[in-house]
């Protein structure tokens, strides 16, 4: 395939509250990423940085700023920002420009310091930004659009608030051995359901929480890799950056209402369905061809949606294939081998990056304790606000 | 005297949620679209207001049982949890809203019919009380008898 991409190295900083500034994450990352591969910081021609939106102007302009936290070395920056997609979108940034021959080495740097508690909209009046109305009109917190999403499992299909338990069960145990995670702890399904329900039928330990964190991902191009000495890289095989198609008719954080399917019928796909439709398009691949995948547990029942999304199963199974093992590592399709979100928390602009950081390691062979055996195919799954879909294929 | 907080409802013994119709297309959008039509095949930037249906079904349904951060403004302290109601409508769409005072998750179903009710928000820095749409079960699960809403008073 010639439209591939080699991701020769990778690096994360642990996720946690460890009250530093992004910019610390961010580094210690790309320096793990540039040592992975053995490539020196000299020969990154591009930089792109995830932009976080909560530490100032240097957060803006996270390109420019991690280029110069490394020390200015004339590389070209890019900065971008999609929510939680901004990972992707900034590895599609880098893959273009490997691609079309104007870069040959590109370093992908996200990370974020983050508040506790609920997200909420920056400080100010805005009466025309629905971001901020959907807390002052309805006090519509992000867990609460995930528990719409859960109770729908519920009435529609069957599931149990012990199910929604049994996918932090799986995380948790996924996730004790990996360094990177924050939360490295056995958590049993009582343990669960006797947490405080936040948004009914959410408890607190159902909903990931917010952290510090950062992820770098180093992108060459194949002839590099090569010249490099690697011959049989990870390659990224496909990026999905796909906006929904109108009438996009699932509610979606932050909005108040779906688009009317009146005029124009609703699309073959929902929003989510098209984000994993368009990376296997790209890939000439099936959810058949896939060995592991890392989606984006917002929610332990957004999980569920995910796997369905993805096509790993049809709609309303994602429960069965839980109950039976099949999405714990060693089952047939192994989910979330690092923890998710579930063990991390959410680092917005580095969480994407943090997922194609994980399936490298697992199709290298190197997620000890945690090794999907045999995973050549990985897939992410993940969604930012305001439309911005995220998937990335990466193969061996 | 209460006000409503947006101008996306009328108030009233049967008040209703206005949307906005596209001249050109037709495509119906709530909040009511002031800029330009959503549909990607027309170009229209012109919009009659509409009355979307009173009553819809529940699509889903939570609560907020801990108090949502600002600009959420709260009602009492001690905080008091309320639930929400994303309601399907005759019109194509689905809207979010609170549910009425005095219903919660144990009223809803998905599927179960609600009607559009207007009731207090807040009271606003001017002693002013700010009023807000919410739907509320029109057969209620629970045996608990409905409680009494007060409409746009």
């Amino acid at each position: 395939m010639n439209n591939e991409v080699a991701v020769l190295g990778v690096g994360m900083h642990p996720w946690g509250k460890w009250g530093h500034s992004f910019v610390k994450y961010g580094v210690a990352a790309a320096r793990a990423a540039l040592d992975d591969a053995g490539v020196p910081w000299s020969d990154v021609d591009l930089i792109v940085g995830g932009e976080t939106v909560r530490n100032g102007y240097a957060g803006y302009v996270a390109g420019s700023t991690f280029a110069q936290a490394l020390g200015w070395n004339g590389a070209s920056v890019a900065t971008s920002y999609a929510a939680c997609a901004t990972g992707a979108q900034a590895i599609d940034t880098a893959r273009a420009r490997i691609l079309a021959g104007m870069c040959e080495v590109a370093l992908v740097v996200g990370a974020d310091t983050t508040p506790k508690g609920f997200l909420a909209p920056n400080a100010g009046e805005r009466w025309d930004d629905p971001d901020w109305l959907r807390f002052r009109l309805m006090g519509m917190t992000n867990p609460a659009y995930f528990a719409l999403y859960a109770r729908r499992r519920i009435d529609l299909y069957g599931a149990t608030p012990e199910d929604f338990a049994r996918v932090k069960v799986k995380n948790a145990k996924h996730g004790l051995n990996n360094p990177y995670a924050r939360y490295r702890k056995e958590v049993g399904v009582d343990d669960v359901l006797n947490s405080a329900v936040v948004s009914d039928p959410l408890h607190l330990l159902d909903i990931c929480a917010t952290s510090d964190g950062g992820a770098a991902v180093l992108l060459t191009s194949m002839e590099y890799a090569k010249k490099h000495g690697i011959a049989d890289p990870v390659r990224v095989a496909a990026v999905s950056t796909v906006t929904p198609t109108f009438p996009q008719t699932v509610i979606d954080m932050p909005l108040f209402s779906t688009e009317s399917s009146a005029t124009v019928p609703a699309p073959e796909r929902t929003f989510k369905e098209s984000i994993g439709h368009a990376a296997y398009e790209e890939a000439g691949i099936g959810p058949a061809d896939v060995d592991v995948a890392e989606v984006y547990d917002l929610s332990t029942a957004l999980e569920l949606d995910w796997i369905e999304d993805l096509g790993l199963c049809a709609r309303g199974e994602a429960e069965s294939l839980l109950r039976v093992g099949d999405t714990t590592i060693g089952g047939r399709i192994p989910v979330n081998p690092s923890g998710g979100l579930a063990c991390f928390g959410e680092a917005v602009p580095a969480q994407a990056l943090a997922q194609v950081c994980e399936l490298t390691w697992q199709l290298r062979g190197q997620a000890e304790g945690r090794q999907v055996e045999g995973a050549r195919v990985g897939i992410t799954a993940n969604q930012g606000l305001f439309g911005h879909g995220s998937s990335v294929i990466v193969r061996r | 005297m209460a006000t409503p907080t947006v101008d996306w409802f009328t108030t009233g013994p049967e008040p209703a949620l206005v949307g906005s119709t596209c001249t050109e297309c037709g495509t119906v959008a709530f909040p009511p679209e002031t800029t330009f039509c959503k549909n990607p095949a027309c170009a229209g930037e012109e919009f009659s207001a509409t009355e979307l249906s009173r009553r819809g079904r529940v699509w889903s349904y939570t609560d907020a049982q801990y108090q949502p951060p600002p600009p959420y403004v709260p009602r009492t302290d001690p905080y008091e949890p309320f639930a929400l109601a994303a309601v399907e409508l005759a019109e194509g769409l689905v809207v979010l809203g609170q549910v009425a005072d005095g219903y919660g998750v144990a009223d809803l179903k998905v599927g179960a019919e609600v009607e559009l009710v207007v009731e207090p928000l807040y009271v606003d820095e001017d002693g002013e009380e700010r009023t807000v749409w919410r739907w509320k079960p029109v057969e209620p699960h629970s045996s608990v008898e409905p409680v009494e809403t007060k409409e746009s008073k």
